[in-house]
């Protein structure tokens, strides 16, 4: 254009030159202003068809009653059924070994209810659950004896078990607790993965039939494929329940407000048996924190208890502990066995039960 | 250079200067030492704080950058009169400044670092503006009168250096806002991307608390945050902000690299007056005319920026204006036979830059302000807070204000995030972002003596576990109590809902328990009987640990709580007439 101007002498050539130039201004102002009319429209058209289509239309974040964005609980349930493998019909219903040479006691107490092979497969995921609640030294008995956990982590790894897991949502810091107690060692040391929770690692689980707990959050990153959980408890006196054994010891995978638990102890404790039917428990009697607990925290608390029982059904196991470790009265069991028998999760008679004892060393 | 090519030797990268020295001369700089130092340094500060952790402390130094803070050191060898465990490691800063200058501030100091770094990465102005912004100005007193008020206080016995102490400001604010940040984006990582199919590994090995089960929360850390925010900010509006203006370390260095041996100078029969030192220079330290010494970071950007290379650092050069030989004014000057071509003869200044008016003004201002403090209540002896509860092993109150720099290391190794940094509630301005122990976050872990491992000034005394619980050694002294816990009936379960609970009876750490339990059957008004353990505390066992405030059930303001009322480290505080003599 300015090229041309230039050309341009006559008053007349320049007045054509300018109308034309006028004109080409004002086609470019018109083009720009369709232009940003159809960004406006698009931009309009955008905010308006999210804000007001009907929910479930394509884009639409209309939510007339809020329900549309109220939080989503998103829950998940462990396999139908339990990790449970039947007990072979031929073993007993306690395996209990007594002694001191640990190793030969827990296969020996295993092999009482049907031997390792019976329940762990070659390529089996398992989780073994201690109890790791405080944070005290072994010796103290508010923890599981690392030894045993070792023991049985090498068992089941002899098994064929491809992977096994330990993990445990301790009271007070799980790496201190893990530490403190020996767990995290014996375990590594045995060849196990070591689970601490973390914040990201609760899910909701459900629970369908629990009394109390059908919703709740459980440390679920352990349980991710898993084919068998086993249950190793020490023997405890507890404040509130009476003795935390195998049985109480499922509280350890669950979070949120345990706190609250305490309210109706014993309903919880028989929610807990609903909750994880494990494939089989071990009560760890090598020590029996016979008062203070459970937390002990002098060795005043503790006497050596020489045992340990294999079980399918924890609440015999428990009971047997109950009698014979803690060595308490069988007439005053806690109320925790009575309910959880009454829901068919166990038999807290173990003298009706058959009973495999062997001495060893 | 177009003979490059024919002569054979290597172009592009490879290719000399122009001044005939090889290629390497390009990349083998001071100043790129510098910043392979000040990368080193700073990997090393987050590497600390990182292994500031229960599973990985090792053996590592883990306060060292604390420790070789020679502000930490001098002010509270001011206001304790001793030199604390580690702390005479400032020498290792004190004495290199005396003879190089504040090489600390642009070569160590990790929080010099982070400036230097978010200056230079949005930096948009352009070279007249660099330099315009890079001059001296008077604000860059302010830092000499804190460092003053800071010294007559610590003085008298109150230790606020570390309200704004480089090193500690920063490890505070990595400790209550930087690494819970890292962690909640590490932890709620994987899950959010869980949903869009992408599988990303657990990445909670990296987190700050690893086995921690819950997110870690800071009281008033939005504060803390914000302030970080703030004075990194600043660098987009005044290069350096911090450490020309307000920081009381680079003020003490300051002071003291006014002895220094070396310095940069300027050779006026080079200098052409262009200001282009000026561009990068990083304390504002007027290399273009007459260096203020204490303002200068060494950081040599002005040596590299020379077109005349008029500038080099050399061992006490003197001045030489008194040489000069003939008028600076019509430009016949010469100095030993040169011509002077600068127009500024001058070439240093060697005080620092504070009237000594303004010295005594900050020094009075010192002298008041440790009334006002000390008598606010909060940190009085009759007015204390009870909530102002201090972890074990730390020493007693009026000490405990000599010595606590409010670095919040304690705080970042504390496993179970019960110590939290105090606001103004619990000990005023003068126990601001100090220790103390919030029970509804967290409860002081039996067995755990970190924080008073990683204190490196000693408000919390190094002490061992037995000597924590009063076992093996310590048998005959009984347990360290930090206070002691009461039962607020009306909210108590058992005692006032009529139903069981306990849980502060079972969580309850000392062996024989500190809570017992009265046995009583209570008939509801439906006739139904319940039995109820009702809980007491039995307070010559109580340590104070607050595990049983942390897990009642009744949350918000539990029905068991602590208080330091009975604490061993204040003969003041004490609630049993027999408690503690064993």
């Amino acid at each position: 254009m300015s090229g041309d101007r230039k050309r341009v002498h006559s008053p007349a050539g320049r007045k054509d030159a300018d109308t034309a130039d006028a004109a080409r201004h004002r086609f470019e102002e018109r083009r720009a202003f369709l232009k940003r009319a159809g960004v406006a429209a698009v931009l309009a058209a955008g905010s308006t068809w999210p804000a007001l289509a009907p929910p479930g239309w394509i884009f639409s974040l209309r939510d007339p009653d809020g329900k549309r964005g109220a939080p989503k609980e998103k829950t998940f349930r462990l396999p139908e059924g339990g990790f449970i493998v039947e007990k072979p019909a031929t073993a007993a219903d306690l395996g209990v070994a007594r002694g001191t040479d640990i190793r030969a006691m827990i296969r020996s107490a295993v092999d009482g209810i049907g031997g390792i092979a019976h329940y762990i497969r070659k390529g089996d995921i398992v989780v073994v659950k201690p109890n790791v609640a405080f944070e005290r030294p072994a010796l103290l008995g508010a923890t599981t004896n690392p030894e045993v956990l070792a023991e049985l982590i090498r068992l089941v790894k002899e098994a064929g078990a491809s992977e096994v897991r330990v993990a445990d949502n301790p009271i007070e810091t799980p790496e201190n607790c893990f530490a403190r107690s020996g767990i995290r060692e014996a375990a590594l040391a045995a060849g196990a993965k070591v689970y601490l929770p973390s914040p990201a690692d609760f899910q909701v689980l459900n629970v369908p039939g629990a009394a109390l707990i059908e919703k709740w959050p459980f440390f679920r990153r352990p349980f991710k494929d898993a084919a068998k959980v086993i249950g190793v408890a020490p023997v405890k006196d507890h404040n509130l329940c009476g003795a935390s054994m195998t049985t109480k010891n499922w509280y350890g995978l669950l979070g949120g407000r345990r706190n609250q638990f305490h309210q109706k102890i014993d309903t919880i404790i028989a929610d807990l048996a609903l909750m994880l039917r494990p494939t089989f428990v071990l009560l760890d009697g090598t020590r029996v924190l016979f008062r203070s607990g459970p937390t002990g925290g002098s060795l005043s608390d503790v006497r050596p208890g020489r045992t340990v029982v294999a079980a399918v059904d924890s609440l015999a196991a428990d009971a047997f502990g109950w009698e014979d470790l803690l060595r308490r009265d069988p007439g005053r069991l806690p109320r925790y066995f009575a309910e959880t028998a009454k829901r068919g999760l166990g038999n807290p008679n173990w003298r009706e039960t058959v009973i495999r004892e062997t001495r060893i060393g | 250079m177009s003979d490059v090519g024919k002569m054979g030797r290597p172009s592009g990268l490879f290719r000399p200067n122009r001044d005939g020295t090889p290629w390497y001369a390009r990349v083998l700089r001071i100043t790129t030492t510098r910043i392979v130092a000040q990368t080193f340094f700073f990997t090393l500060f987050v590497f600390l704080l990182w292994v500031t952790w229960f599973s990985r402390m090792g053996g590592y130094p883990v306060s060292l950058f604390l420790e070789i803070d020679p502000l930490v050191g001098i002010a509270t060898a001011l206001s304790t009169h001793t030199v604390y465990r580690w702390l005479w490691r400032g020498l290792w800063v004190l004495v290199p400044t005396l003879v190089v200058g504040r090489v600390f501030c642009n070569w160590v100091c990790p929080y010099g670092t982070l400036h230097h770094f978010f200056a230079w990465v949005f930096n948009i102005r352009g070279n007249r503006n660099n330099i315009d912004k890079n001059r001296y100005r008077d604000a860059q007193q302010i830092k000499y009168i804190i460092l003053a008020i800071f010294l007559v206080l610590a003085l008298f016995g109150s230790l606020q250096i570390g309200l704004l102490d480089p090193i500690s400001l920063l490890v505070r604010s990595m400790t209550t806002t930087i690494a819970p940040a890292a962690d909640l984006a590490l932890i709620s990582l994987p899950g959010a991307l869980a949903d869009t199919g992408l599988r990303v590994p657990s990445l909670t090995f990296l987190s700050s608390s690893p086995g921690a089960a819950e997110q870690r929360v800071f009281a008033g850390a939005w504060f803390i945050g914000l302030t970080i925010i703030g004075l990194v900010g600043m660098n987009l509006v005044i290069p350096r902000f911090f450490c020309r203006v307000l920081c009381p370390l680079g003020a003490l260095l300051g002071v003291l690299s006014r002895f220094s041996l070396w310095r940069i100078d300027r050779d006026i029969t080079k200098c052409t007056d262009c200001d282009l030192c000026l561009k990068h220079c990083e304390g504002a330290s007027d290399p273009q005319g007459a260096l203020r010494k204490s303002e200068c970071f060494v950081c040599f950007n002005c040596i590299d920026d020379c077109p005349e290379d008029a500038l080099s650092f050399r061992a006490s050069p003197l001045p030489a204006t008194d040489r000069i030989r003939g008028s600076l004014r019509d430009g016949r000057a010469t100095l030993f036979g040169k011509k002077v071509i600068s127009r500024n003869a001058e070439t240093v200044v060697r005080h620092v830059d504070l009237p000594r008016r303004r010295w005594l003004f900050s020094a009075m201002a010192g002298v008041l302000a440790y009334p006002f403090l000390r008598l606010s209540r909060a940190v009085n002896k009759r007015g204390y807070s009870e909530k102002a509860i201090r972890p074990p092993g730390t020493v007693e109150e009026s000490e405990f204000l000599e010595r606590c720099i409010k670095c919040d290391q304690c705080i970042n190794v504390c496993p179970t995030n019960v110590l939290q940094p105090s606001l103004l509630a619990e000990a005023g301005l003068e126990g601001f972002w100090a220790p103390v122990m919030d029970f509804s976050v967290g409860f002081c872990q039996y067995n755990c003596v970190l924080c008073s491992e990683v204190c490196p000034t000693g408000a919390i005394r190094t002490i061992t576990t037995d000597e924590k619980l009063g076992s093996g050694r310590f048998a005959g002294n009984g347990p360290i109590r930090v206070g002691t816990a009461f039962f607020n009936r009306g909210r108590c379960l058992p005692w006032a809902m009529e139903t069981p609970c306990v849980v502060c009876e079972e969580v309850c750490p000392v062996s024989p328990k500190a809570i017992e339990t009265y046995r009583e059957q209570a008939v509801r008004s439906d006739g139904s009987k319940v039995i109820l353990n009702k809980p007491y505390i039995r307070p010559e066992l109580c340590i104070g640990c607050g595990i049983c405030e942390h897990e009642c059930p009744v949350m918000d303001d539990a029905a068991v709580y602590v208080t330091v009322a009975g604490e061993t480290r204040s003969k003041e505080r004490s609630l049993l007439l027999l408690q503690g003599e064993g």
